[in-house]
């Protein structure tokens, strides 16, 4: 049953990346992206990490996706593109160069690190024994007593960037301007 | 095996004794009831609304079909499924056919979650037995709860957006661009209200949010305090995209909104997923705020329907109680005039996100003054100071952007 739900739930992964890179329209890009995501969601269902599901479907699904999607509406680019033009003539090839990079590290990883894996994540199995919100009750506790600092400085860093966006966005008519205002 | 179905399902004690067939005939039931229980209501949602907006408006209504025009709503289903099913030349095919179901299919899965009814009172958790099987009346009762109904309701949004894009004509694009923003901007809110209902309740799961509601001093509207439930009210409304915040589909200035290219059995669908999401929501709000199935009680006596089992009792009561939102969103219909889109974005960001996020501080420092046994009289004057300082500070911030913006002139 386990291995079912992960064949099916890899099937959507993959088909959805697949997707992203292959579809030549943007909005399709964009939906196949979103499969690969509620895969993702199916496979940490399949591993007693529910919380992590539905944080999944509401962040990326429910929050990035659709801001992807809306910018793509905005700007008008939901044409579908002619792939045979190369506006930057390096990034095909580097691509290729990083993928195979990318794919070598990947595996090295998980063979240095096969005899953790074959633990059985242990503590995926502490947290869904008994009652019903130890899950959550668990990664509120790793991320507000362990990790609270890195939790706290990733927030710092995403108030960072909206307020940058904010600046950049804005429009100045002159330095002058400005001096007088903000003054 | 079994782990694997209490992370789908919850932990439903149906399967406790492994994957047997009674078990698994008990949950095809369930689906099914709740399925056409989704269908009836929605039909009876229609024309109970068109009823009750007639008489607000001294008009009769539909009185044709059927007794009191109760099958009108039949009638016009029937009629759609067979008019013809127009494909717009510029539209893009598979999204276009995909956009209905995207919207359709959250709108019942939402319900999966709800309390139907069941034995909640004196800590009994709303088991009831069925053929010799432990159960709850609900479909599903996952650890995640009511952050499913969340994620349900983000998903909700792709219906729409989709709609809009892939009919490959303006009007359509408009609506679902304002329906995908205003959409994306009250889910922060409906969020926050919710996470004061976990504060409080301590847990995610829908039986135990109702099961902790057991007196009417202990239900969740007064346990929060008013506010986190006036905004989620507020923020479900605009969710929904019904009236006043129905800008996706404002007639007069976008023809027929985000579903003007649809016709036919897809625009029903549309159609039907925006009643049943209507019903959803009451039934969410029901649950979370004022003890689904649980029956008003005061202290210790109880309002007890004679004659009717306990747990057939508890559906009785969470239909009563959806039926007064079901009509308070009518009045809202047919009473308010539609926002314009600066106020409601006004309304979503300025308001209702920063007073959802003060009202959860407060609640959590009474919660932890409670835990570390420190004075209250101190700690809630000290939280509201603080919060009314921020207050200050977001004013004073407003201010100056406007300030600014007058100064500037508009950034777009």
């Amino acid at each position: 049953m386990e291995l079912f739900v992960f064949i099916c739930a890899s099937v959507m992964v993959l088909g959805g990346a697949l997707g992203v890179v292959l579809r030549s329209n943007p909005v399709h890009a964009a939906l196949s992206l979103v499969l690969t995501l509620f895969g993702i969601a199916v496979m940490f269902v399949s591993q007693h990490a529910e919380f992590l599901a539905a944080v999944q479907v509401v962040v990326y699904a429910g929050a990035i996706v659709v801001l992807f999607l809306f910018v793509i509406m905005l700007l008008g680019v939901d044409r579908a593109e002619n792939l045979e033009t190369e506006p930057l003539g390096i990034q095909r090839p580097l691509a290729i160069v990083l993928g195979f990079g990318f794919v070598a590290l990947l595996v090295t990883t998980i063979l240095q690190g096969r005899d953790s894996l074959n633990m059985r994540g242990d503590g995926i199995n502490v947290a869904s024994d008994g009652d019903h919100d130890a899950n959550i009750r668990q990664i509120a506790r790793s991320i507000f007593s362990n990790y609270v600092v890195a939790f706290e400085v990733t927030s710092v860093l995403l108030i960072v960037a909206v307020v940058g966006t904010v600046v950049l966005a804005r429009k100045r008519k002159s330095d002058k301007d400005l001096t007088g205002v903000t003054a | 095996m079994i782990a694997l179905t209490h992370s789908l399902l919850g932990i439903d004690p149906l399967f406790d004794g492994g994957l047997l067939w009674t078990p698994l005939l008990i949950v095809v039931l369930k689906v099914l009831v709740v399925f056409v229980i989704g269908l009836v209501a929605t039909m009876l949602m229609v024309w109970f609304e068109r009823k009750a907006i007639a008489g607000m408006q001294n008009r009769i209504g539909p009185n044709k079909a059927g007794p009191f025009g109760l099958l009108q709503t039949l009638a016009d289903g029937i009629k759609l499924f067979f008019k013809e099913d127009l494909l717009p030349e510029r539209s893009d095919k598979l999204v276009f056919r995909l956009a209905p179901y995207l919207s359709f299919v959250p709108a019942f899965l939402a319900f999966a979650i709800i309390p139907l009814g069941g034995d909640y009172r004196n800590g009994n958790g709303g088991l009831v037995t069925w053929f010799g099987h432990q159960t709850r009346v609900q479909l599903a009762d996952p650890p995640i709860g009511v952050l499913f109904a969340l994620a349900i309701s983000s998903i909700a949004v792709y219906g729409i957006m989709l709609a809009g894009w892939s009919s490959g004509s303006k009007y359509p694009l408009l609506g679902s661009v304002r329906a995908s923003a205003q959409m994306v901007s009250y889910e922060a809110a409906l969020g926050l209200s919710l996470a004061a209902v976990i504060l409080v309740t301590g847990t995610l799961s829908t039986s135990g949010i109702v099961g902790s509601q057991s007196s009417l001093g202990s239900w969740n509207i007064v346990a929060t305090g008013v506010i986190p439930f006036a905004i989620f009210m507020i923020s479900a409304t605009a969710e929904l995209n019904r009236p006043p915040f129905d800008l996706v589909e404002a007639e007069q200035e976008l023809v027929g909104g985000f579903n003007t290219e649809y016709s036919s059995i897809r625009f029903s669908l549309f159609f039907l997923a925006e009643f049943m999401n209507t019903i959803t929501m009451s039934a969410v709000i029901v649950t979370l705020f004022f003890g689904g199935p649980q029956p008003i009680s005061i202290g210790n006596t109880t309002l007890d329907i004679p004659l009717v089992n306990n747990s057939l009792e508890g559906s009785i009561w969470l239909i009563a109680k959806v039926l007064v939102f079901l009509y308070i969103y009518i009045w809202f219909r047919a009473s308010l005039p539609r926002f314009r889109y600066d106020q409601l974005m006004d309304l979503g960001w300025k308001f209702l996100i920063p007073a959802s996020l003060g009202w959860f501080m407060l609640l959590a420092a009474q919660r932890l003054a409670d835990n570390e046994n420190w004075d209250q009289l101190i700690v809630m004057p000290l939280s509201i100071a603080v919060i009314l300082v921020c207050f200050i500070f977001m004013q004073l911030a407003f201010r100056a952007s406007a300030k600014n913006r007058e100064s500037e002139g508009a950034s777009f």
